[in-house]
């Protein structure tokens, strides 16, 4: 079981924690009337073998969402931070 | 076999009743149901998986392979109890099972004399080809090959048992209470670690219960376990298996509480399965001895040695007086030794030419006879071993003379020992092979978490399981911030010729030709042969991977615990490569089989997910409202009158509403709180809908879209003041809703001033709908509702009794309607002063049911047309949508293909005859072949009183080109064709002056 440090909460287990998004993609600003950009926005994700950056949401605790650093290859965390605190 | 008079841990003044089949055991406190059985001269337990061979009791532990039983009886009986783990107890009855019609007399048995037949891959074979045209041959066949097939049969009653579920953490968790484990938990509970000492077995002490009782080992053990129960930080739990290592150090236990005695005690539960963090842990897991192969291996009567030696000093039981003890290594001796002291004739035969001086003279003082350069070929007997064939062999452990046959009732086998890496394994991925110990270890690495020690490490000497042991406890409470002093390592105590030492790396005694003589066995379980291995290897299968799937090798309640080693050699062999080469299968929780209960714990029945429940709840309950779930709700669905069924019901409630005057409880809408200065900005960014205009004091209707365009959620927002609006959801889509605010708000738009507050249960909400509505809540409430004061998509604050609420003018029926939001404690209580002033109007509530069919003879979506695959074009929504501002959606909502003007689009459909259509059946044209997927489906059903007919809406293909077309509605699975007349969905007042009056 993954255990997620929030920085609201503490060290928390995976259960009370809901995955979100790929946290590399980057959303378009409202204004973009392109189809491409949403197109990648939406749709097109690498898939690395390694670390990863990933939105995660406190959905059983603080309601915060998270940038979370995951290992895709051996499930290690990394660093946790605040979504709201992370430069896009 | 016989108990012998004195020795043994064993508790001789504790007699208890244990009972196999139709014999009674003679048993006592200390026993398990195999040592009773061998007491009691049980040496029949079961017949095989496929053959229906005889087997009796293999091992002494978790490995056992064929000593499995039906356990206890009626709604606690369980299947495939390892009967070498089964503490006996008073009143304890097994059965055997795979079995008919008696054990000694089995029909299946007949599928040994078939095997060619059952040989690897057959199911996938056998069933091919000729039978293309009809499965029915196969499916009786297959009728009969489960049933001939197969380990225990479950009980279908209901488990009375409890089971409960904890949490719990630690600095260190050391698992597995041997020698290695308690010198793990002495260590790093001496510095000061909170420990946790986990161990299957009822006692603690591992390889040392073996040795004779008041062994020095026993001292040690004891001196260690007086030590670790004066600390305050050890905990320790017995009967207790780690059966898995996952992420984030998390270990999964199962604690057997009560299976050592016939029926949990009051209030007790059967099992506890503890989730257990743990900062670091030790893996002290120890070693299985591995099997030796040769013909007829697999006889009742064979037995791994250190089992014996197990049977002899633990319980006092000497399996057998006529012993051949065949072995590749070291650690036999000591067995041959043991036996030879209690009373057997011991003859030890050894693969190896040239066994220590040592060990021989060790074996010699006792009597044994030891012949080197010697193997068992064969086992032979009926139901039970009655020779052994020996043979000299080479060092490859090929035959290289005739064999010899040996009386015996016994042939205690050691092919050296395994050792116990499946939670490693779990966690960190394949072991390594270790060549001078020949076995997997595993692959200790900087960094990680959970360490191996002693002979699950493949430590060399009990010196060096100590010091493993210490070692690892030590380095666990360092790394987790307790350096302190761990004092002096406990020394070593005096044993016999160790676990891996001189072992000889042959594991099979063959023919010259390299065949078995008779059927050798691998997987003893599953009944997979040598040859199957080499039938596989010669078709292909070359991985192990694939050799395991294609033979079920290490696939059976023991997963290979005693197969793996020697069928992987085997391959190696057969492929001219060396083990690691080959390399090993993947190991997966659990480590021994664990109840499904245990994990369910208390999540079952009515506790399997949490039950939300309106404010108004009871009183639905109260006056006989039928309950339905939605979601995680429970919602009135009926309020039948006398005998009404459903559908009698919710006509009688839809006509009422239209007629009269109806009350439904909405409180399971979701509603969130969105607030903040830049409120309007966000309302506007998420609904597709301009929401910069609306005054405080008035609702709007709106429509959400996902990122990629499809239609999300719809409903009405209010603004209750400047800064402050009151969104509402859908029932299934509130959690959902509030996430993507939360998410969008947090991530992409962090410069909106704007919080999201779920309230959905802070508000009861109440519709009152139908003419009478407004002269009802104008005499039980201080509100102006007149039209002008308060038209559509108005709100107002008003008063009903003492209780301040707010009235949302809207409707969802098509009547005149208001929506009452009211705060959540009083909701009931509003509930009733409505009922109560309502007698005079008419009021009656109405329940889930018929609020759906006064909503689709409105033609409103819901739930099944909002259901992700269906854009605002389709819905006929898009006339919401704003062209003055980007929204959620807005770009990607005008991709080509959701623009495709084929696209099923939201139609009413006006039902032929008598019966309604079910909701997902498919549309055809009238003219030709209803096949494949049609132009569309039905959404929703219902009758509509207000229209005397059957009514539906759904999506059809071009449906707006459609109107007045007669097409069919197809029910495949009901097997039925309906005709109906394509119609607007605004079935009922499409003008509105209902609702609007």
């Amino acid at each position: 079981m993954i255990r997620i440090n929030c920085p609201v909460c503490g060290l928390r287990n995976e259960t009370e924690f809901t995955y979100g998004a790929d946290a590399n993609v980057q959303r378009p600003e409202m204004g973009e009337e392109d189809t491409q950009p949403w197109v990648d926005y939406v749709f097109n994700r690498e898939n690395p073998r390694g670390w990863h950056r990933e939105y995660w949401h406190h959905a059983q605790g603080c309601r915060q969402w998270l940038v979370l650093e995951r290992n895709t290859l051996t499930h290690e965390i990394g660093s946790c931070q605040l979504a709201r605190g992370v430069e896009a | 076999m016989k108990r012998l008079p004195t020795g043994g841990r064993i508790d001789r003044t504790a007699p208890l009743k244990v009972r196999f089949d139709s014999q009674d055991l003679p048993a006592f406190q200390g026993d398990t149901l195999s040592s009773a059985m061998l007491a009691g001269g049980v040496s029949l337990v079961g017949r095989s998986f496929k053959y229906h061979r005889p087997r009796g009791i293999y091992s002494a532990g978790v490995e056992e392979p064929g000593a499995i039983v039906h356990l206890r009886d009626g709604n606690r009986h369980e299947p495939n109890a390892r009967a070498t783990v089964t503490e006996a107890f008073d009143g304890l009855t097994a059965t055997s099972q795979n079995a008919w019609p008696s054990l000694g007399f089995d029909i299946g048995a007949v599928n040994n004399w078939l095997s060619p037949f059952f040989s690897a891959g057959f199911y996938y074979k056998t069933f091919i080809g000729p039978f293309k045209h009809s499965t029915k041959f196969w499916m009786t066949c297959e009728t009969f090959i489960r049933k001939a097939a197969g380990m225990g049969r479950a009980t279908y009653l209901d488990d009375p048992d409890h089971y409960e579920k904890c949490n719990a953490f630690c600095d260190v968790l050391v698992i597995g209470g041997g020698v290695a484990g308690l010198s793990a938990a002495l260590a790093a509970g001496r510095a000061g670690a909170q420990v946790m000492l986990v161990e299957q077995d009822v006692d603690l002490g591992g390889a040392v219960l073996s040795d004779p009782v008041s062994s020095d080992g026993d001292s040690w053990v004891a001196s260690a376990l007086s030590e670790l129960e004066a600390l305050n930080n050890v905990r320790i739990l017995t009967r207790t298996t780690a059966f898995g290592a996952y992420d984030g150090d998390a270990y999964g236990l199962i604690e057997r509480v009560s299976d050592h005695i016939k029926a949990p005690e009051n209030h007790q539960v059967r099992q506890r399965y503890w989730l257990v963090h743990a900062k670091r842990a030790v893996m002290a897991t120890g070693a299985i001895e591995r099997p030796l192969v040769f013909g007829g291996n697999d006889l009742p009567g064979v037995m791994l040695a250190g089992a014996t030696r197990t049977y002899l000093n633990r319980y006092a039981v000497l399996a057998a007086e006529n012993v051949v003890v065949a072995t590749n290594n070291d650690s036999a001796y000591q067995v041959a030794t043991d036996l030879a002291r209690a009373g057997a004739q011991v003859l030890l035969a050894d693969m190896r030419p040239d066994p220590s001086e040592e060990v021989v003279k060790l074996a010699q003082q006792a009597d044994v006879t030891v012949m080197p350069a010697h193997g068992v070929i064969q086992a032979r007997g009926g139901k039970k071993v009655t020779y052994a064939m020996l043979v000299p062999v080479d060092v490859t452990g090929r035959a290289q003379g005739s064999p010899q046959k040996f009386e015996a009732d016994l042939i205690a086998v050691s092919g050296g020992w395994t050792p116990v890496v499946h939670l490693w394994s779990q966690r960190y991925g394949k072991p390594v092979y270790q060549e001078d110990s020949a076995c997997f270890v595993p692959d200790a690495q900087e960094g990680q978490t959970l360490q191996g020690a002693g002979t699950a490490a493949a430590a060399e000497s009990l010196a060096d399981v100590i010091a493993q042991g210490f070692a690892r406890g030590a380095e666990a409470a360092t790394a987790v911030g307790h350096p302190d002093s761990v004092g002096i390592i406990p020394d070593a105590f005096a044993t016999g010729p160790f676990w891996q030492q001189g072992l000889h790396p042959a594991w099979a005694v063959l023919t010259p030709q390299g065949k078995t003589q008779g059927k050798a066995f691998v997987d003893f379980q599953h009944d997979v042969k040598i040859s199957d291995i080499d039938q596989a290897h010669l078709e292909g299968y070359v991985s192990v991977e694939h050799l395991k799937r294609y033979t079920t090798l290490g696939m059976a309640t023991d997963q290979g615990k005693l197969a793996n080693v020697n069928a992987l050699s085997r391959m190696a062999e057969l492929r001219g490569k060396d083990i690691p080469e080959v390399g090993t299968t993947t190991f997966r929780p659990p480590f021994t089989p664990i109840s499904v209960g245990a994990i369910v714990g208390h999540e079952h029945g009515r506790h399997f997910r949490p039950t939300r429940l309106s404010p108004i709840h009871h009183w639905h309950v109260e006056n006989g409202a039928k309950m339905t779930e939605a979601g995680a709700w429970i919602r009135p669905w009926y309020y039948p009158q006398g005998t009404e069924d459903l559908t009698a019901a919710y006509i009688r409630e839809a006509t009422h509403v239209r007629e009269h005057v109806g009350m439904v409880d909405v409180s399971t809408l979701g509603k969130i709180a969105v607030q903040g200065p830049d409120a309007a900005e966000f309302l506007n960014r998420i609904y597709v809908n301009g929401w910069k205009t609306l005054a405080v004091g008035r609702l709007r209707y709106g429509v959400m879209l996902r990122e990629d365009g499809f239609v999300m959620d719809d409903g009405a927002t209010a603004r209750l003041g400047e800064h402050d609006y009151f969104m509402s959801t859908t029932t299934a889509n509130a959690a959902k809703v509030l996430a993507f605010a939360e998410h969008l708000l947090q991530t992409a738009w962090k410069d909106l001033r704007v919080h999201v507050t779920t309230v959905t249960d802070q508000w009861a909400a109440i519709a009152v709908a139908g003419s009478k509505a407004r002269a009802l809540l104008t005499q039980v409430s201080d509100a102006d509702l007149s039209r002008e004061t308060l038209p559509n998509n108005h709100w107002t604050t008003a008063r009903i009794g003492d209780v301040d609420i707010r009235i949302h003018r809207m409707s969802y029926s098509g009547e005149l309607a208001y929506e009452l939001y009211i705060p959540a404690g009083f909701g009931r209580h509003v509930w009733e002063t409505l009922y109560a002033a309502g007698s005079e109007f008419d009021l009656r509530p109405y329940g889930t049911e018929s609020m759906g069919a006064l909503r689709i003879e409105k033609g409103h979506v819901a739930g099944p047309e909002l259901e992700g695959r269906t854009t605002m074009k389709d819905l006929g929504l898009e006339g919401f949508a704003s062209s003055k501002k980007p929204f959620v959606g807005s770009v990607l909502r005008k991709r080509e293909v959701l623009e495709d003007p084929a696209r099923p689009t939201l139609v009413g459909l006006e039902v032929e005859g008598d019966t309604g259509a079910k909701p997902g059946s498919l549309l055809f044209s009238l003219a030709g072949e209803a096949k494949g997927h049609g132009d569309g489906w039905v959404s929703s059903t219902t009758y509509s009183p207000a229209l005397g007919k059957n009514i539906a809406m759904g999506l059809l293909k071009n449906g707006k080109d459609r109107k007045g077309e007669v097409i069919r509605i197809v029910n495949f699975v009901g097997d039925q064709t309906l005709k109906a007349k394509v119609v607007s969905h605004h079935f009922f007042d499409p003008e509105g002056e209902r609702q609007n009056g």
